[in-house]
């Protein structure tokens, strides 16, 4: 395909694949990206929220010229039941700021616009090749990869993984596990189109001001799961995601699920009337930190998704794909400047950075988590958001019924549902938890 | 939940694919009675490339597969399933991801 050697070859042109391309190439290395769709961004899906710190980091100024949807000044969460929600929300105009924090982005738009940047910064970057597997001498050592084009093996010092969460070519070579079933959610998603106008009177906002919302409830059917509205320019997108694991169990459909979801008497209203251009759906790294493969050897790292970088409390996983491809193609310039091989010894200063950064110290955090919500699934996502529900309405319904004896009814329906025991245990095991 | 179920065709009529004709990427292997991973892929694959023949087996047409690598996930350990990316180039192509 290539006769040449490369300093480094990226697969993958995601997040943290383009963040390592370009941090390498910036940086003056020799690099070949490798990107399996017809361009890149072609194969990649997310809600989708960019988080600006991770981004100035790697493009300081990327506000020039990146396609950014809207900057976010109001978060809601949802506690759902079958006919209402119980919220919580928080909006304040110091989001509306020089240099927001956070803002929508559109996958495919924002990947070609990243794309170019790495193109600009001196890497070659070939679309349209599948990478089948990874290129090892008889010491196991990767020097490179092998792609469905005729005459396809390419080598180099590094095979930088940004495959993404699947982690095809890692469980290939044996360098990592297959992710388990209950350790990645299936999220499906649509965007409804409507114009921008009509998204700002439906939202309350003005201008370039954007809302997300995050719910949970009785719209994942028992399953661990949760669904996300985010308003870009011109269209709404929305979706839901839940463990594959209890998608195999329950024997619940994905369509099914977000067709509920977009039925239900507090979401109809927000999409009414629009025209939907795109069904899309993907895996997401729910494992936490206790998931997390081998993240370096000899002749390799691996980053983001296919590392199963993902906060699933904070749903932050953007932000950590681009800090671990800039870490990841951080240490091996470091490694290369001394002139040293990359062996995993070498490499393992990746590690080192990435376990001193925000990424590994939030994901330790929440280590638990994962799995107090997924062995506690009915209890959090059924029978405690009906109950709030059915709490908040005896206490806004006025009948004629003494407030002592609807307080006393709603004590008990929770009692009765979970009994003394299991709420003190509940609440317990989620405070060491979010610890 | 039928009623509902059958507009997952409409979700993948509004996706832009190229095909890949008579190259498949995803193979289910031979079987007179599906597995338990075979038939939970019936109902966890959100494009509904996995359906029952009228002998009763698992067949897949993998036409409108949106590659979230969810039959991977369910199906590949137990052998169940043969599983690789499109040839480059080919398959869906997000307009929005």
């Amino acid at each position: 395909m290539i006769d040449e050697r490369f300093d480094a070859i990226v697969v993958g042109a995601g997040m943290a694949g383009n963040a390592a391309a370009y941090t390498l190439a910036e940086r003056g290395l020799k690099v070949l990206q490798l990107e399996r769709g017809e361009y890149s961004g072609a194969k990649n899906v997310q809600g989708a929220i960019l988080y600006s710190d991770m981004l100035e980091k790697i493009i300081p100024n990327f506000r020039e010229d990146a396609p950014l949807e809207r900057h976010l000044v109001e978060q809601r969460f949802w506690m759902m039941d079958d006919r209402s929600h119980t919220g919580m929300q928080y909006r304040s105009d110091d989001f509306n700021e020089e240099k927001p924090n956070r803002y929508t982005i559109i996958r495919t738009q924002f990947d070609k616009w990243f794309s170019q940047k790495v193109r600009d910064a001196g890497a070659l970057v070939i679309c349209e090749t599948t990478v089948t597997s990874l290129v090892q001498n008889g010491e196991g050592k990767v020097i490179g990869v092998r792609t469905d084009r005729k005459d396809g093996e390419v080598h180099a010092d590094v095979v930088v993984l940004a495959e993404g969460v699947s982690g095809l070519l890692g469980t290939r070579a044996g360098l990592r596990e297959r992710p388990e079933a209950d350790k990645v959610a299936l999220a499906s998603r649509k965007c409804h189109f409507l114009p921008s106008e009509t998204i700002e009177a439906r939202f309350n906002l003005k201008g370039d001001e954007g809302v997300v919302i995050e719910a949970a409830g009785t719209i994942s059917q028992g399953m661990t799961g949760m669904g996300f509205i985010y308003t870009n320019k011109e269209c709404i997108s929305l979706g839901i995601g839940c463990l594959v694991s209890d998608f195999q169990e329950t024997g619940q459909t994905p369509y099914d699920l977000i067709e509920r979801f977009k039925m239900h008497p507090s979401v109809a209203p927000l999409i009414a009337g629009s025209e939907v251009k795109e069904y899309s759906a993907h895996l997401i790294p729910e494992g936490g930190y206790n998931a997390i493969p081998q993240l370096y050897g000899d002749g390799w790292v691996m980053v983001g998704d296919a590392a199963q970088l993902n906060n699933a409390i904070h749903r932050e996983g953007s932000n950590l794909a681009m800090t671990s491809g800039r870490l990841a193609a951080e240490a091996i310039f470091q490694v290369k400047s001394r002139r040293d091989p990359m062996t995993a010894e070498n490499l393992s200063l990746y590690k080192k950075m990435i376990d001193d950064s925000f990424v590994m110290k939030d994901l330790k955090k929440y280590k638990d988590m994962p799995a107090l919500l997924h062995t506690q699934s009915k209890n959090f996502f059924l029978t405690y958001p009906q109950l709030v529900s059915k709490a908040m309405q005896d206490f806004l319904r006025v009948d004629g019924t003494p407030k002592i004896q609807k307080e006393k009814a709603s004590l008990k329906s929770f009692v009765s549902a979970r009994s003394w025991w299991g709420l003190a245990g509940d609440a317990v095991r989620l405070a060491r938890a979010w610890r | 939940m039928t009623d509902l179920s059958v507009r997952v065709e409409d979700k993948l009529y509004q996706n832009r694919y190229q095909v890949d004709s008579g190259k498949v990427h995803i193979k289910v292997r031979e079987h007179d009675k599906p597995s338990g991973p075979l038939r939970a892929l019936l109902t966890a694959c959100p494009a509904r490339c996995y359906e029952l023949n009228d002998k009763g087996q698992v067949e897949i047409t993998a036409d409108g597969c949106i590659e979230c690598g969810t039959c991977r996930i369910i199906g590949e350990a137990s052998g169940d399933i043969e599983w690789n990316y499109p040839r480059g180039g080919y398959g869906i192509s997000f307009k929005f991801g």
